[in-house]
């Protein structure tokens, strides 16, 4: 009950990634990477969860900036959420991650957040963050799936056990342009599609992506593939700023001759992970962009739902942002 | 009338300190050896606290010592105590630690183990009515809530009230407050319209920017503390009676509030931890709250289940009100909200009949202080949108039906029908309708653009202004300076500032030559009233003016003695008291002031009126012979209520695919009498506003039932808006008709500002929505989405405490 108050810990300050990966293996499950803070401190100040060794990545210059490279463009973990919407390359090629990152939480917080942090964050169940002992933090049962439980910002899909969701704003668009993401540790470097990268309850519920203790998410690697595309980003929240999205979409569809030729759509906050969209893109592929092929494909995209008891609101919502995914991008 | 000072901007002395983090809020000070508190805070809603062990955190390196509830005087219930073994609500402190740092507090407060036994708990005033429901304290469920005068009591209506109240309608059982006036029966059988609507505002925290601090230390047997509190004199027998120390051995330091909204009006509760710690442990004491602890003990709202059959004639007047209210009270005390919303409803609408019924319920939730506009500001959130409701079914227009019931010549308020002193309402909402261009603006209304709609609304608000009886002081030294003694209190408003220039206006002084004293007991601060309910400007620019009048007084009696003839000869003007028909004659104010001192007695403060207060008295003698003193206690007579008006317009662009709302802009008119800061009025009047959205779309408290949690213990999910959530330019006006029963025509404004803009946003939502009424704040997302898709909502209509 006692918040606002950090406990001691020791800190970190590596300047490599091969220190912060040596310091990271070294302390296993009682270090924490801390990137810009925003996430690790709330937890820290809540005293629901501690870490004896923190390791700072703020000082590894390796991590930060934008590069382009010779199939795509690499990004690394520790560069700011501001300085991805702000940078022309994204803006340009990959715009659909520059209107997400503008999208995510406040101007203060996009300048110290990162996107390394930003999709390895931890899900925001409002029990989960009071610091019950509820199945994500190894106790054994749900405080938002019960009969009365205050659940208007839970999923749609994937509730096994835990019906928390994916918090993050630029996690869809990462999944829609097939990003790669890096991971170092002791034993190397290992690439990972942003797809399976978020893992829900089903596979581990006490981690909301594949990073274990040790593990160091150096960079974002983005594919051609999608550069150019008709891209399309929305995000649905409360207030204009600071709050976490009720659901958010992104895709990105190439047309050809009038019909869309290639297309992925995601969407957040409805699934413990970003929720590709498959079917969506089977029905929308081969037709034309047009209202009567979005209205489908936003009946489609929410097929299955299952609402608790205060998130219904999000059947319709993402309906009709699939709609406008495909009618106004 | 043309004043010198009074309708002028001006720059008050405390905004410098302000912008340059020059200003010293009670967690900026420091004292000699002082130690930390941190509180071990309640998990549970109701609880009884046993087996506490506090061994292990006697032993820790850096503790000092341990507060617990059997030390300290515990208050009347339901009066809320500092510390407690039965915990109310979750977050209600059980014991403080005392320590080096606020690291080794937290350390060890951890460390303290004890036992909890769970009590019944609700967070749901209806089942706590509902026959054999739960009960949020033991030794009662319910209250007839008095400000300072709550009475608990068991009281449970039975299933067939419940049964009876219909599908969705609030069941109206057995109240424990109730008036009327006229044959509300009667009016509404014979009414063209009637409607008969239930509704729902949520409850919801103050959050101060200021989380709540005190710092406290003794010295020489004086009890020095430096707290965040709005009201400075008005605190000092608070403070005497809640620590049980003599007011003469207080020392109480709060030149600047944070924000309060009326949460800090008055000391808390948690003041005395400190007080006590320290005096336990013999050092200074600070205890900082932080932000989460601010939404456990930084009081709150109260929440409203309210049911109102309106009756209107074809024209739309409203000929009765009939009114019932559930208030949700917290588990404490709690504040009259029920109370203001019904003057409120009468003040607005001047029904030809009303019934107002109510029962006040404990909820196991923070305890509830008044919140700007309390009860007054809900029912500018559930009434307005009825108005219109019934202004689309007589089709009016709805201007025009506002315009048939709005306070003006001749208006009252309450079941005593009081007289209003002064009423513009429909001057407020000529000029607001006037500055938003309501014409025009009103044909974009359900205008399309592509999944936008356009929506517009008018809403208006209504609170009390004054009071009186309260008294002044000001002094005139031989440096030829003006001090202004204000007992008032900062709740950053800068009133004590506005008010002080009545007392500068009267004697005619240079405004830089002019020293307000304020902000600690040690100035010599007159009992004033606090700094709370949109009364300062009234309340002490009286007290100022007759103080000012006094000294006015005495520099013409001397001016009569030292020069000849008598007082009424005399007048003043360029800081110099002459004679009228022969100006060669005068004194300077510096050599008034110098013989003042001569002379003594009353000139000099050596004697002091009767009437006046016990803090004026011990003000006064503080400052005998150090200058010409004027004091008296404000005795001008107050024939009716003083009160606040106010109209706001607002448009909204809705987004029908998504719910998403923007309130692209927003025009506030006020009826404040007389405009004394011009600046000030035009920012409380947007800041007001932002308020008023905020309430209207985002806040609200959220509650686990099963567990009695809280889901909004911070500004994240809280959710005050931010600033791209309000237009980024607003208007704002003011009627500036002079109060009859002021002496310079002012009254108050702070509160109702908030309302009006509360209640245009909610109509422009559902204006945007074709007329749709939630009858419910706050109007979320999703709650949009559900109306638009043909969805049922999630929450039942009555619900509370839930998204």
């Amino acid at each position: 009950m006692s918040k606002d108050m950090m406990r001691a810990f020791e800190l970190y300050q590596p300047d490599s990634v091969e220190g912060a990966v040596d310091l990271l293996g070294r302390f296993g499950a009682d270090g924490w990477a801390m990137a810009g803070g925003n996430d690790t401190l709330d937890w820290f100040k809540d005293r629901v969860k501690y870490a004896g060794s923190v390791v700072d990545l703020s000082g590894v210059e390796a991590l930060r900036g934008i590069r382009e490279t010779a199939d795509g463009v690499e990004i690394g973990a520790m560069t700011t959420l501001t300085e991805i919407e702000a940078s022309p390359l994204i803006q340009e090629r990959f715009s659909v991650l520059a209107d997400s990152a503008r999208r995510v939480a406040s101007p203060q917080i996009r300048n110290t957040g990162t996107i390394g942090g930003n999709v390895a964050q931890d899900t925001r169940c409002w029990y989960y963050r009071y610091g019950v002992d509820c199945y994500r933090a190894g106790g054994n049962s749900c405080y938002a799936d019960t009969p009365q439980g205050q659940n208007r910002e839970h999923c749609l899909w994937g509730a096994d056990r835990c019906i928390a969701v994916t918090p993050s704003d630029t996690a869809p668009a990462l999944v829609v342009l097939d990003a790669r993401m890096v991971i170092v540790n002791g034993d190397g470097e290992r690439e990972v599609p942003a797809e399976e990268f978020f893992i829900g309850p089903e596979i581990d519920i006490e981690r909301m992506t594949v990073l274990e203790p040790g593990d160091l998410l150096t960079a974002i690697r983005i594919p051609n593939d999608w550069a150019g595309a008709q891209f399309y980003f929305e995000k649905v929240a409360d207030r204009n700023t600071w709050d976490f999205p009720l659901v958010n979409i992104a895709s990105a569809m190439f047309v050809e001759g009038g019909a869309v030729s290639r297309i992925r759509m995601a969407a957040g906050a409805v699934e413990c992970v970003p929720r590709r969209l498959s079917v969506v893109e089977e029905i929308v592929t081969g037709s034309a962009p047009d209202e009567e092929t979005a209205a489908l494909a936003g009946q489609a995209a929410v097929r299955g739902a299952t609402p608790f008891n205060y998130n219904h609101f999000k059947i319709p919502l993402l309906e009709n942002l699939v709609k406008r995914a495909i009618r106004d991008s | 009338m043309a004043y010198a000072l009074l309708g002028k901007d001006f720059t008050p002395p405390d905004v410098r300190a302000k912008v340059t983090g020059g200003a010293k809020y009670a967690e900026d000070f420091r004292a000699e050896g002082m130690a930390f508190c941190k509180l071990l805070l309640s998990p549970a809603p109701h609880a009884r606290v046993t087996n506490v062990d506090l061994s292990a955190v006697l032993e820790m390196e850096g503790v000092l010592g341990i507060l617990q509830a059997s030390e300290l005087r515990a208050p009347p219930p339901p009066v809320e105590p500092a510390l407690t073994d039965e915990p109310l609500f979750v977050g209600q402190p059980i014991l403080a630690v005392a320590a080096e740092s606020e690291t080794v507090a937290s350390d060890a407060l951890d460390s303290i183990r004890y036992d909890l036994e769970p009590l019944p708990f609700t967070v749901d005033p209806l089942e706590a009515l509902y026959p054999g429901g739960p009960s949020a304290r033991q030794d009662g469920n319910a209250a007839v809530v008095n400000y300072g005068n709550t009475v608990v009591e068991t009281r449970h209506w039975t299933a067939q009230d419940f049964a009876a109240a219909g599908d969705g309608q609030l069941p109206t059982g057995e109240p424990n407050m109730e008036w009327s006036y006229g044959d509300v029966d009667q009016a509404l059988a014979d009414a063209a319209l009637v409607l008969d609507e239930s509704f729902v505002t949520a409850g919801l925290s103050h959050h101060s920017m200021e989380p709540r601090t005190t710092m406290a230390y003794w010295e020489n047997g004086k009890c020095h503390l430096h707290g965040s509190v709005q009201s400075q004199s008005f605190s000092m027998p608070i403070l005497a009676g809640m620590l049980g120390i003599p007011q003469e051995d207080i020392v109480f330091v709060s030149e600047y509030c944070g924000g309060g909204f009326g949460s800090k009006a008055v000391p808390f509760p948690s003041m005395a931890i400190p007080v006590n710690l320290s005096r336990k442990i013999g050092r200074p004491v600070m205890m900082r709250l932080t932000r989460h602890e601010e939404y456990y003990l930084g009081l709150a709202r109260t929440g409203m289940q309210g049911r109102i059959r309106l009756g209107f004639s074809a024209e739309g007047r409203v000929t009765a009100a009939d009114l019932f209210l559930i208030q949700e009270n917290g588990p404490h005390a709690g504040f009259p909200n029920l109370t203001g919303a019904a003057a409120g409803v009468s003040a607005m609408y001047q029904p030809e009949s009303m019934r107002f019924r109510g029962v006040g319920v404990f909820t196991n939730t923070p305890p509830r202080m008044a919140q700007r506009g309390p009860g007054y500001n809900e029912m500018s959130a559930a009434i307005e949108p009825l108005i219109d409701k019934a202004a689309r079914e007589l089709d009016l227009d709805r201007l025009a039906i506002r315009m048939i019931n709005a306070p003006g010549d001749g208006a009252t308020v309450g079941p005593q029908r009081i007289p209003l002193t002064s009423a513009f309402m429909p001057e407020a909402l000529t000029m607001a309708a006037e500055q938003f261009n309501w014409e025009e603006r009103r044909a974009l209304s359900g205008q399309r653009s592509g999944s936008k709609v356009t929506g517009v609304g008018v809403g208006l608000a209504y609170h009390p202004a004054g009071n009186n009886g309260f008294d002044g002081l000001v002094r005139l030294t031989p440096q030829g300076k003006l001090h202004i003694h204000t007992g008032v209190g900062n709740l950053g408003t800068y009133s004590h500032s506005a008010t002080s220039r009545v007392a500068a206006e009267v004697l005619k002084c240079d405004w830089a030559d002019c020293i307000i004293e304020r902000g600690d007991s040690r100035r010599h601060l007159p009992h004033n009233q606090g700094q709370f309910g949109s009364n300062t400007s009234f309340t002490m620019s009286r007290t100022n003016y007759v103080a000012a009048m006094d000294a006015v007084a005495k520099l013409k009696e001397i001016a009569a003695m030292d020069l000849g003839g008598s007082p009424e000869d005399y007048d003043i003007g360029g800081h110099r008291v002459f004679a009228r028909d022969d100006e060669s004659k005068f004194l300077t104010y510096p050599d008034a002031a110098a013989r003042a001192i001569e002379l003594g007695g009353k000139f000099s403060g050596e004697e002091a009126p009767e009437d006046i207060n016990p803090t004026t008295q011990m003000a006064v003698a503080g400052l005998a012979g150090t200058g010409l003193i004027g004091v008296a206690r404000d005795n001008i007579e107050l024939n009716g209520q003083p009160a606040a008006h106010v109209a706001g317009c607002a448009m909204v662009e809705l987004d029908l695919e998504t719910g998403h709302v923007e309130v692209v802009d927003y025009a506030g008119a006020v009826d404040c009498g007389t405009v004394v800061h011009p600046m000030s009025l035009a920012t409380q009047t947007k800041g007001g506003a932002v308020m008023g959205i905020g309430m209207a779309r985002y806040e609200r408290h959220i509650y686990d039932r099963q567990n009695g949690l809280p889901g909004t213990i911070g500004f994240h999910q809280a959710k005050p808006p931010s600033y791209l959530d309000v237009p980024a330019e607003m208007q704002t006006g003011a009627v500036d008709m002079p109060d009859p029963e002021n002496p310079v025509g002012i009254k108050g404004v702070g509160e109702p500002v908030m309302g009006a803009a509360l209640a245009a946003v909610l109509n422009a939502i559902s204006d945007a929505m074709g007329g749709h009424v939630f009858n419910r704040t706050p109007v979320t997302p999703d709650m949009i989405v559900n109306a638009l898709a043909g969805r049922e909502q999630s929450h039942g209509p009555l619900d509370v405490n839930t998204a």
